[in-house]
């Protein structure tokens, strides 16, 4: 209640080597960003271009939540909360434009 | 005492996690739903009108590559920031979240002078539906942004009191902070290329 | 607590509490405090008020569709000319009434009674814990709930006056009247941030803060509902509090969120960029709407449960059935919302899985209500307050799920959409459904929060008029909207051929709901006089099973003075060779079977 256990500090005494982590995924994600710019401008049909441009935004979203938000090492009740909220994530995404371009008429 | 919760610093067993980590990511999943129905509502827009402007000829795409690569830095300063409390080294903490909290401001300049130069251009968010997407979505974050700021800036400053009295619980805060800003920088990396570069 | 005697209990508690908490004055003890009973009875206070000035509404609305166009007496003037001239009802005021007693009702009123009230009194004393996880974001709800509520009510008073496009705020006409509505907006924001800290807390509390050997299959139904509507706040309102910056945008910025090109209103075309979708609105109000309605029945179920086994001295039915059902009904409830948009053009396909989700998630509350009645047959059933009004919901809240399953086939909807059989089909659940399920918690755990037993007579003076009432209001809408006379008409369908056969119902229903009114004032004088003359109540009021009962009446700030210890499950009632008809979760009974350990 104090001071924290010293499990805590156990778990995170490799802290040296979490940074050397921060440090490649930042100039990772300083990557893709360059890349993201660059490749919007390729001049893609409105499809691929969606498509690409979430995939990398995906990619560097990923990496952020994994490392800096420490995702990949978080416990199973965290990973199944946002996991329910991706199930609703996607509902809300989805929903309203797969009902309306399912349109009656011509 | 019978008052005192459990379970504020120390992690429970079962769960393996402490209260402030758990109410923090059900948090981060209320904001995940509010910008997801946000993209949501862009989505149906955008579908249903064919005359939608390209993001790179109405936006300036150098200043959001610039807010981009700031953001992210940001990013890194803040986890910098928690690993320094995690070592117990203040001064570097002391640096890294005075980063975090500058380049949160970096942002928010940019930001306005990005605004400034729409309005005095006549783009308002009344123009096009465009318009008032961009206004709207990059404005509630921008307010996620300052509120992180001011979160990050208690903690730089009057909060630090707690990094020499309660050393853990107060990397455990720095951390729920930085989960905090961490999502911001996440809904702008994909805020960016949707509104700017589609 | 070495004493078994509650009075003593209850001033060895007082010791504690004071030689362990310096002494709060009054208004950090009563008005801004951060302990989860007081907040609880700030809830439901508060809630309780703003369902009569909702049920105020509605019976001013009901002169008007009983008797269209006729002066009301006495108190008609007192409304304003701007309202009422003359004492007759405008039709723009008949829309603000109709408006506001919506919203009000469900995010002023049933919530806060229900969640934050119920859940937030019960449900860390059923867990054993000392408070919720986050007591002073409690606290913080609850005054969000307020500010949201006052601002709605300030609405009233602003030229234009209150809110006026329906409780669901559909654009382009929610974005175009007057400033009632962006006040509207502003308080659900608040009111939506206030549920939001709710949900986080009350999630976190029942993961986090079980005593040990309470585990998950152990918790009383009433908490798994909580837990369930928890993550449908969490997880659904933002799409709402989105939808509402948005429209708050429309009005305020002029952007067209929802406003489509060529809009022309009052003759004129709108000055507006155009490209916006109506639809875009309505299908984040239901996402979060949808949701919404279980948050609106699933604590009521969960008081049921509650009170049924306790009033039947026997174990509820089908326990493991029960909590797969309302975690079923958790999840399916984000996939069904588009139900209420059958009429808005989507294609076969869109329909198909709408209905088809819709009529699934109806299996689950049957197997529930299945499993609550179930729960009577054998028992030896005690006819206390509390137990009627749970008797009352089960038929009650039949008759609404039935009567909604034509709503969730297209075909069936068609006919029926915007009638009054949706306005019967809803309210059959939310009134002799809900609110019957609420007045039973208000029955059962009254001697809990004061330590008085509320009159017995009061109460059934209370219940049967008030059943037979609601039966006299809502029976008559289905018969009109089966007849095909519209919702939020101010004239009650008057003008129209085909209501014409249907209209005296109208009169029926108004007199039912002004008779109705009547028969809540024992309620209200039983709430306030049993506080200081109702008899005396032990801790545990009921011989009942669950943690609560086991703190004094009322608990003492930290509830219990050591964590207490849970043996077993919260039902065990009836146990062979046992004295007692019951057995507490908290009795360590030597020889019963060893505890779960955490």
């Amino acid at each position: 209640m104090g001071t924290g256990s010293d499990l805590d500090l156990h778990e995170h005494i490799d802290v040296k080597k979490h940074v050397r982590t921060y440090i490649v995924v930042f100039v990772s994600l300083m990557a893709l960003t360059l890349i993201t710019v660059a490749v919007s401008y390729l001049d893609l049909s409105t499809g691929p271009a969606v498509a690409l441009a979430l995939l990398i935004a995906s990619i560097k979203g990923s990496l952020v939540a994994c490392y800096f938000m420490h995702l990949i090492s978080e416990r199973k009740l965290i990973l199944v909360t946002m996991g329910f909220t991706m199930l609703a994530f996607f509902a809300v995404l989805l929903g309203p434009l797969l009902t309306e371009i399912n349109e009656v008429g011509p | 005492m019978s008052e005192v919760i459990p379970y504020t610093v120390e992690t429970r067993p079962d769960t393996g996690v402490n209260n402030v980590k758990l109410g923090i990511w059900l948090f981060l999943s209320s904001e995940v739903m509010l910008f997801g129905s946000l993209f949501a509502g862009y989505i149906l827009l955008r579908v249903g009108n064919p005359q939608w402007g390209h993001g790179q000829s109405e936006l300036s795409v150098p200043m959001a590559t610039l807010n981009t690569a700031v953001l992210i830095t940001s990013s890194v300063t803040m986890v910098l920031a928690w690993a320094a409390c995690m070592e117990r080294n203040f001064s570097r903490f002391r640096l890294f979240m005075a980063s975090t909290v500058a380049l949160g401001g970096v942002f928010m300049v940019i930001k306005y002078i990005e605004y400034s130069a729409k309005f005095h251009h006549g783009f308002f968010p009344s123009t096009s539906t465009f318009m008032a997407i961009y206004f709207t979505f990059t404005g509630l974050h921008a307010l996620h942004v300052l509120a992180g700021m001011v979160v990050n800036g208690y903690f730089w400053l009057p909060g630090a009191k707690m990094f020499h009295s309660e050393p853990q619980r107060f990397a455990n805060r720095v951390e729920t902070a930085g989960l905090f800003w961490h999502f911001v920088d996440l809904v702008w990396i994909f805020l960016f290329p949707v509104l700017y570069l589609l | 607590m070495t004493s078994i005697h509650p009075e003593t209990q209850h001033a060895e508690a007082a010791l504690d509490h004071s030689k362990t908490h310096h002494q709060l004055g009054f208004w950090r003890k009563y008005v801004f405090s951060i302990d989860h009973k007081v907040i609880g009875i700030q809830y439901a206070i508060t809630g309780l008020l703003f369902l009569f000035f909702g049920f105020c509404l509605m019976m001013l609305m009901r002169w008007q569709l009983a008797f269209p166009g006729r002066a009301l007496p006495v108190i008609g003037k007192l409304f304003g000319e701007s309202n009422m001239p003359g004492g007759i009802m405008l039709p723009e005021f008949y829309n603000q009434l109709g408006a506001m007693h919506g919203t009000i009702m469900v995010f002023l009123g049933v919530v806060p009674l229900g969640v934050g009230g119920f859940g937030n009194f019960v449900v860390p004393l059923q867990l054993g814990a000392p408070d919720m996880a986050f007591p002073r974001l409690n606290m913080a709800s609850y005054w969000a709930y307020f500010l949201g509520g006052v601002t709605m009510l300030v609405s009233f008073f602003v030229p234009g006056g209150a809110a006026q496009a329906g409780w669901t705020s559909y654009p382009p006409l929610a974005n175009l009247v007057p400033t009632g509505q962006t006040l509207w907006i502003l308080g659900m924001l608040l009111l939506i941030t206030s549920s939001l800290l709710g949900s986080v807390n009350f999630i976190t509390t029942i993961i986090q803060l079980r005593a040990p050997g309470m585990s998950f299959w152990r918790l009383p139904f009433f908490v798994w509902a909580q837990f369930v509507t928890a993550f449908l706040l969490l997880l659904a309102f933002p799409a709402l509090q989105a939808a509402g910056v948005m429209q708050l945008m429309d009005r305020v910025a002029g952007t067209s969120f929802f406003m489509p090109e060529g809009l022309v209103v009052s003759g004129q075309v709108a000055q507006i960029s155009g490209g916006g979708s109506p639809l875009l609105w309505q299908h984040l109000f239901w996402f979060l709407a949808h949701p919404e309605v279980y948050v609106l029945i699933l604590p009521a179920m969960g008081i049921v449960a509650e009170v049924i086994a306790n009033n039947t001295r026997k174990p509820l039915w089908g326990y493991r059935p029960l909590v797969f059902s309302v975690m079923a009904i958790g999840v399916l409830s984000f996939v069904v919302w588009a139900h209420h948009m059958f009429l808005t053009g989507m294609g076969t396909a869109m329909s198909a899985f709408f209905q088809t989700t819709t009529m699934i998630i109806s299996i689950p509350s049957v197997i529930i209500l299945t499993c609550l009645l179930l729960s009577l047959w054998g028992g030896s059933i005690r006819f206390t307050t509390p137990m009627l009004f749970a008797l009352a919901f089960l038929p009650m809240f039949a008759i609404g799920g039935l009567t909604g399953l034509p709503l969730g086939l297209a075909t069936a909807d068609i006919h029926l959409h915007d009638t009054y059989y949706v306005i019967g089909h809803f309210h059959y659940i939310v009134a002799p459904g809900s609110l019957f399920a609420l007045f039973a918690g208000v029955y059962y755990w009254y001697p809990k929060a004061t330590g008085r037993y509320m009159s017995s007579k009061l109460g059934h003076l209370h219940f049967w008029p008030t059943f037979l009432f609601m039966n006299g209001v809502f029976t008559p809408m289905l018969i009109q909207g089966m007849q095909g006379v519209q919702r939020r008409l101010f004239d009650g369908g008057e003008t129209y051929y085909h209501a014409q056969d249907v209209l005296w119902l109208n009169e029926v229903m108004s007199w039912s709901a002004w008779g109705m009114a009547l028969f809540q004032i024992p309620f209200i004088v039983n709430f306030f006089w049993s506080l200081k003359r109702g008899a005396v109540a032990p801790a545990n009021a009921w011989d009942a099973t669950t943690l609560e009962w086991a703190a004094p009446s009322p608990p003492p700030h930290g509830n219990f003075a050591t964590p207490p210890r849970v043996y077993r499950g919260p039902y065990e009632y009836s146990v062979p060779q046992h004295e007692k008809d019951f057995l507490a979760q908290f009795d360590p009974d030597t020889g019963a079977p060893a505890p779960v350990t955490v």
